[in-house]
């Protein structure tokens, strides 16, 4: 691969990497405090990128026959067989890659590993794939970590409560009756169908990017339409119902939430919580 | 892409630079009836390859599309995507770092720093990784750009193995994940602490320079330091980069493929559940400062094997794995990669078994 090229791919990438940080769609696959450092980040590989092509269309339209010389111009050091130039007259291509003495086992496998680069860049500008859903959902179990259950807050105030899926999951199922009572809450997230037929709610919540996304899922019950499409982003408004069942997968304790309404939304910003 | 119009010049160039491979060997000095040779026949290179490849796939986008529209393949593709932007950051930072390693600082500067007797340079080296904030991905190019610029590999590896678990950020990720057992932070900290020097002792004492395949040397002579920084910027991106891709769709198959049961059936054994997230550790490659809120949901484990799979995973990961072959070559993956887990098994037994 030679720098040109070299310098291309870090163009799109940077490119990419900026076109996702600036709108929002990085939020599909990464934290929300993470924008910065991908801004920085795609400038770098921008800088990068074009401090590598300017020296390339500088020597080409000036012509000059140390640089243009064909047999060295093109190689990943370019600046070095140019340097070599006066001294050692033609010198072969492959110094413009590496010092042929020490490395010709090595060199020439890794820039076949740089074309990869090209993939995130093709999925990011043209699939743009959405952020996790119940696809995701489905192959992991739900992920309410244990933990002391006597200490939660009172419930905000408002009727209904709106409170993030992961809330409600972890009062139903560790603070149950003390906690919910027999308040209204609701809550949004996006519909899955578990194997036995069962409707949930689920959602995604992310630490750092969404490898390490975990489902949060609430089974609902009661008033529902028959057709709720799958993935389709729901606002649901229900009370709490001491049902729980498990969860297929991990066995984690699902609770259940007695739907009064329902109603479909847009997807949310940030889909994940 | 644009700016390369055919011109026989350009022509010839490319040709050697697509099809160098078959001439690397014996071509010294190559005579000008080869070079006239070369010229004839017009052969496609890297510059050819990337526009039609752009070309097509712009053409063909709706079939990509489609082709992509399976739920499965496209959480695949969700996750690959994002294991790769989420470390590209990180990596980011590493290539820069590394390249003011090895642009702007003296050799002479890690000599002075570091004791000059190796055997204490490595712990040293180990607690420095507590300065570096951020995972893994940036490591390994740093960890390269030290031993280039003459720090003893010992240390450097040292501190490739402990910068991503025992940074600050890391550590607090760590205690918010695990409110309730502070003895995690402390467990983790001093369990990838004494890991890193132990491979650093080990490789003082059985490791041998020629596993490490030539450094990649990008020869900066004669270059104005400016020039020198970003070529060198340039070099470990393109290498590093294709690896972390490398690592990620790996990373991102098995995180789809692997089905989350297969796990549960393993959690109540005590041997098999410390194996397991070890193996899991290194097969999902998560990021080190994510890794202790995906442990915290692996509460049918014990505790010990969670630790394990905290210390294991900023160490020895598909992604990691995958960058260190890249830039200190397979033969030193290949050894150093086991052996960093087993260690890093033991260890996180002994500790789990003490302090959690």
């Amino acid at each position: 691969m030679n720098r040109a090229v070299q310098g291309v791919i870090l163009l799109l990438l940077g490119g990419a990497v900026l076109r996702i940080s600036l709108t929002d769609m990085y939020l599909r696959y990464v934290r929300d405090g993470l924008r910065p450092f991908l801004i920085a980040s795609g400038l770098v590989l921008l800088a990068v990128s074009a401090a590598t092509l300017w020296p390339e269309l500088v020597h080409r339209k000036a012509g000059q026959p140390t640089h243009r010389d064909p047999e060295q111009s093109r190689g990943q050091d370019m600046e070095r067989s140019g340097h070599r130039n006066p001294e050692q007259g033609q010198v072969d291509p492959g110094t413009g890659y590496d010092r042929p003495a020490q490395h010709n086992h090595h060199s020439h496998r890794e820039p076949v590993v740089s074309w990869l680069l090209l993939l995130p860049v093709l999925a990011l500008l043209l699939v743009a794939p959405p952020a996790l859903g119940s696809d995701a959902a489905s192959r992991t179990g739900s992920a309410l970590s244990t933990r002391a259950a006597s200490d939660f807050p009172p419930l905000p105030a408002g009727d209904p409560v709106v409170l993030s899926v992961l809330d409600y999951a972890t009062r139903a199922v560790f603070g149950g009756d003390r906690s919910l009572g027999n308040r209204r809450v609701q809550l949004s997230g996006f519909i899955m169908r578990g194997g036995d037929g069962q409707i949930y709610l689920a959602r995604m919540i992310m630490t750092c990017c969404a490898a390490d996304a975990r489902p949060i899922k609430v089974a609902l019950m009661g008033n529902l339409p028959d057709r709720l499409a799958m993935d389709s982003w729901v606002e649901v408004i229900g009370r709490y119902s001491p049902d729980i069942t498990e969860d297929e997968i991990n066995g984690e304790a699902i609770p259940f939430l007695e739907v009064e309404q329902i109603r479909t939304i847009p997807a949310p910003r940030n889909q994940y919580e | 892409m644009t700016h390369h119009r055919p011109d026989p010049e350009v022509r010839q160039s490319r040709s050697t630079t697509g099809q160098r491979d078959p001439r690397r060997g014996p071509h010294g000095q190559r005579d000008g009836s080869e070079r006239e040779a070369n010229t004839a026949p017009w052969r496609v290179g890297a510059t050819e390859v990337l526009a039609g490849g752009l070309v097509l796939v712009v053409l063909f986008r709706d079939r990509l599309e489609a082709l992509l529209a399976t739920p499965g393949l496209q959480t695949w593709t969700t996750v690959f995507v994002s294991i790769v932007v989420q470390a590209l950051p990180f990596l980011v930072f590493g290539v820069v770092l590394s390249a003011v390693i090895a642009v702007f600082v003296p050799a002479s500067f890690f000599a002075q720093v570091l004791p000059s007797r190796p055997a204490l340079a490595v712990p040293v080296a180990s607690g420095a990784g507590v300065v570096l904030p951020g995972c893994e991905c940036g490591s390994v190019p740093i960890a390269g750009a030290l031993v280039r610029r003459g720090v003893p590999p010992a240390a450097a590896f040292a501190f490739l193995l402990a910068a991503p678990a025992i940074n600050p950020i890391v550590l607090v990720a760590t205690a918010v994940a695990f409110p309730a057992e502070p003895g995690m932070v402390v467990g983790r900290f001093v369990t990838s602490l004494v890991v890193a020097m132990i491979m650093g002792w080990l490789w003082l004492r059985w490791g041998r320079a020629d596993w490490i395949k030539p450094l990649q040397r990008l020869n900066l002579d004669g270059l104005s330091r400016w020039q020198a920084f970003w070529a060198s910027c340039r070099h470990d991106l393109t290498h590093a980069g294709g690896f972390l891709v490398v690592g990620g769709l790996a990373a991102a198959t098995i995180n789809v493929m692997v089905p989350a049961e297969w796990l549960q059936a393993l959690a109540g054994q005590p041997v098999l559940s410390v194996l397991a997230l070890a193996g899991l550790a290194v097969l999902l490659s998560i990021c080190s400062e994510a890794d202790a809120f995906v442990a915290a949901s692996l509460s049918e484990f014990s505790l010990t094997a969670r630790l394990t799979f905290l210390v294991v995973g900023p160490m020895v990961d598909l992604k990691l794995v995958a960058m260190q072959a890249g830039v200190f070559g397979r033969g030193f993956a290949a050894r150093f990669a086991p052996a960093t887990c087993a260690v890093a098994v033991l260890v996180s037994v002994l500790v789990g078994v003490v302090v959690l």
